[in-house]
């Protein structure tokens, strides 16, 4: 990543919100971080309904066999740089689901990973710590 | 990215759930603006849980199950417990089954004020979307106060619960409720006494008596359409048959009926959690569970009226500490095919709201494409463009009747 | 409904009745009787289609189906058991109620039971590079 790019990324993030199978309750907290009380905006954190627009990808849930396809070429769509936070302990490694037979591979070893914000589901100020730690590791790169 | 007609680059219904891709999940057939036919697609969230189960202990099964969905995360747990303790006749006392009744039904209320504002954001009142999220913070503190967690609250085990509720903590939970009382009564006014929400809703998507039957469609969604059925009631569980509420029917079974419905089921959620605490009172505290050491070889059946309906769990045992078979059944799996009905009788810009009108479990409204059978091809929608044009419509209606703003 | 309306009407298709408590009965019949049986119940009953449960034994595939009769909170589950494990196949009885569709199309890429006469007998949630042959819910 060239300094010019990774300056562009940590000045307004559009995030993107995909998930692959969740339980729904990451999404949820995610979203409850756009309600007044979290306010997701005052740090320049957007949430974007295309991913073409978006410097970063929340990924929730578990890959399964319909969705893990979707999430790679998601990735793909995504223009680099960007970075791939992985929201939730599904995301993270997929806990007890990884027995399932529907279960295809951890997100990690599908689509590079940035950052790990565990939980069950995470809390909102976990998320927006998780985003806001990226992008301070970011610009920390580009001094 | 070259858009082939008749090939779909899905971009789906809301920003929520933004996966692109074929299959479709839900497709429309229309024929100009008017919707014939709709065909749905799910599994993508199957994660294969009836088999973990059957690897799982009987007392770990709870975590498990849980986690089916986020949204009536309780319920299933619930619905759970209720059948192992028919298969091995157990006993709860009754201070167990006063919480397990308070922790359903504060779920009931997170769960209709999240649809709340969903509904009044695919109708165009984004401000009512804020606002109903916003008081539903302090049911998510409560929770947290309860049980420790916001979402997924571990509370449930075969025989009773997991963890107490203090009585010095009553005091508390009362005061929650009655705010949130009085701003659902402020919601419920602004509903009825609105015409453009009224002229919005009233007469959409409906679904009518025999359909509802028809097709065993379950909870609110029944309710709105004049099945009066609650599990709640017609076969009692937990602290249901010791508090004082009613079953809130409606007869019309379209759009407003089903908003009107699940308001009023929060004043009598409000009203079993009141009954349940001052049970509680009563009650010796810390008695919250019978100890279980064995499920003995059995079949037993257990539901739960969750928020979206009637939540089915069957478990059968041998006799060894874990689930042969375990069946689940969750509610939007009955209500969501009765969209094959209910949709087809509105336009696109109806669309969304119709099938957001049964609550699925969010998941379910992933993607959706279009087929125009007049000219045969794949139209393909945005999901955005979807909500927006629910909401255009909303804004055409309030131009119609001469009103200033929103 | 009661138990004893439901066995003086079902009469001879009744092999077995058990009472596991007030609310919770138990009726095995043979699987060619599944059609008339379910008619009865929905149509003439009026009870609801709760759900049907599949599982996977050694005497063969048994199917619950589960009738909830809503007036007394009683759950009536009809039960057949299919032994032919090869070829199993019983009639759906989408033809009396139009919840079964989703119900029997999980059991059917569950356990691999053929539903005669389903309107859409296909695949409802593996996808479709699942493997074809493997049928989750079967033992061994």
């Amino acid at each position: 990543m060239s300094n010019l790019t990774l300056k562009a990324l940590t000045k307004s993030i559009w995030v993107f919100h995909a998930a692959c199978s969740p339980c729904n309750n990451c999404d949820i907290e995610i979203l409850d971080a756009l309600t007044p009380k979290y306010d997701l905006e005052r740090f320049g954190i957007i949430l974007t309904g295309s991913i073409r627009h978006a410097d970063c990808m929340l990924v929730t849930g578990v890959p399964n066999y319909k969705t893990a396809v979707r999430i790679k070429n998601l990735y793909e769509q995504m223009p680099k740089p960007g970075v791939v936070i992985a929201v939730g302990s599904c995301a993270c490694g997929g806990i007890m689901f990884r027995k399932s037979y529907n279960f295809v591979k951890p997100l990690d070893e599908i689509i590079p990973v940035d950052m790990y914000v565990p939980g069950c589901p995470p809390k909102p100020e976990a998320i927006i710590m998780g985003v806001v730690k990226l992008v301070e590791a970011v610009r920390s790169k580009i001094k | 990215m070259a858009e082939d007609k008749k090939k779909t680059t899905i971009i789906p219904i809301g920003p929520y759930h933004p996966l692109q891709e074929e299959p479709e999940f839900f497709e429309l057939h229309v024929e100009g603006e008017k919707v014939v036919k709709l065909d749905i697609n799910i599994g993508y969230n199957h994660r294969g849980i009836e088999k973990l189960s059957e690897s799982m202990h009987f007392d770990q099964v709870p975590f498990l199950v849980e986690r089916i969905c986020g949204i009536c995360s309780t319920s299933h747990p619930f619905a759970y417990v209720n059948a192992v303790e028919d298969l091995a006749g157990i006993e709860i006392p009754d201070r167990a089954k006063y919480i397990r009744s308070i922790i359903g039904e504060l779920e009931r209320l997170h769960s209709h004020l999240l649809w709340l504002g969903l509904a009044g954001h695919f109708l165009g009142y984004n401000t009512v979307w804020m606002w109903v999220w916003k008081v539903r913070e302090p049911v998510l503190e409560l929770f947290e106060k309860i049980t420790g967690n916001r979402n997924h609250y571990a509370m449930f085990k075969i025989g009773g619960v997991r963890r107490d509720i203090p009585n010095d903590e009553i005091n508390a939970i009362m005061k929650t409720c009655d705010e949130i009382a009085k701003f659902l009564e402020m919601l419920y006014k602004v509903v009825m006494d609105d015409p453009v929400l009224v002229a919005r809703t009233k007469g959409v998507g409906i679904l009518t008596k025999e359909e509802a039957i028809e097709w065993g469609v379950v909870g609110p969604t029944a309710r709105a359409s004049g099945v009066d059925i609650d599990v709640r009631r017609d076969d009692p569980y937990a602290a249901y048959d010791m508090v004082e509420w009613k079953v809130i029917v409606t007869q019309n079974g379209d759009v407003f009926d089903k908003v009107v419905v699940r308001i009023l089921e929060c004043f009598e959620s409000i009203k079993i959690i009141k009954g349940c605490l001052k049970g509680l009172e009563k009650t010796k505290e810390g008695n919250i569970e019978t100890v279980v050491k064995n499920i003995p070889p059995g079949e037993g059946i257990g539901r739960h009226e969750a928020p979206r309906g009637e939540v089915f769990h069957y478990v059968r045992s041998d006799g060894t500490n874990r689930p042969i078979r375990h069946k689940i059944r969750a509610p939007s799996y009955m209500n969501v095919p009765s969209n094959q009905v209910a949709a087809i009788k509105g336009t696109i810009s109806d669309a969304a709201l119709v099938l957001a009108a049964v609550d699925p479990c969010y998941c379910c409204t992933e993607r959706c494409a279009i087929v125009d059978l007049k000219t045969n091809q794949s139209r393909i929608i945005s999901g955005d463009e979807l909500v927006r044009m629910c909401q255009e419509k909303t804004k055409k209606i309030i131009e119609e009747m001469g009103i200033k703003n929103e | 409904m009661t138990i004893e309306e439901l066995k003086q009407r079902l009469g001879e298709k009744i092999i077995g009745v058990y009472e596991k408590n007030k609310q919770r009965y138990y009726i095995d019949i043979h699987p060619k009787d599944i059609l008339e049986c379910a008619r009865i119940m929905f149509k003439e009953f009026g009870a609801r289609l709760a759900t049907a449960t599949g599982i996977d034994t050694p005497k063969g595939f048994e199917i619950l189906y589960h009738f909830s009769y809503d007036k007394n909170g009683k759950i009536f589950t009809l039960r057949v058991l299919i032994e032919d494990k090869k070829n199993p196949e019983i009639d759906s009885i989408t033809l009396v109620t139009k919840a079964a569709e989703w119900i029997e199309r999980e059991i059917y890429e569950m356990l691999g039971i053929k539903f005669k006469n389903h309107p859409n007998l296909k695949r409802l949630l593996l996808s479709d590079d699942f493997p074809k042959d493997i049928y989750p819910l079967r033992q061994g």
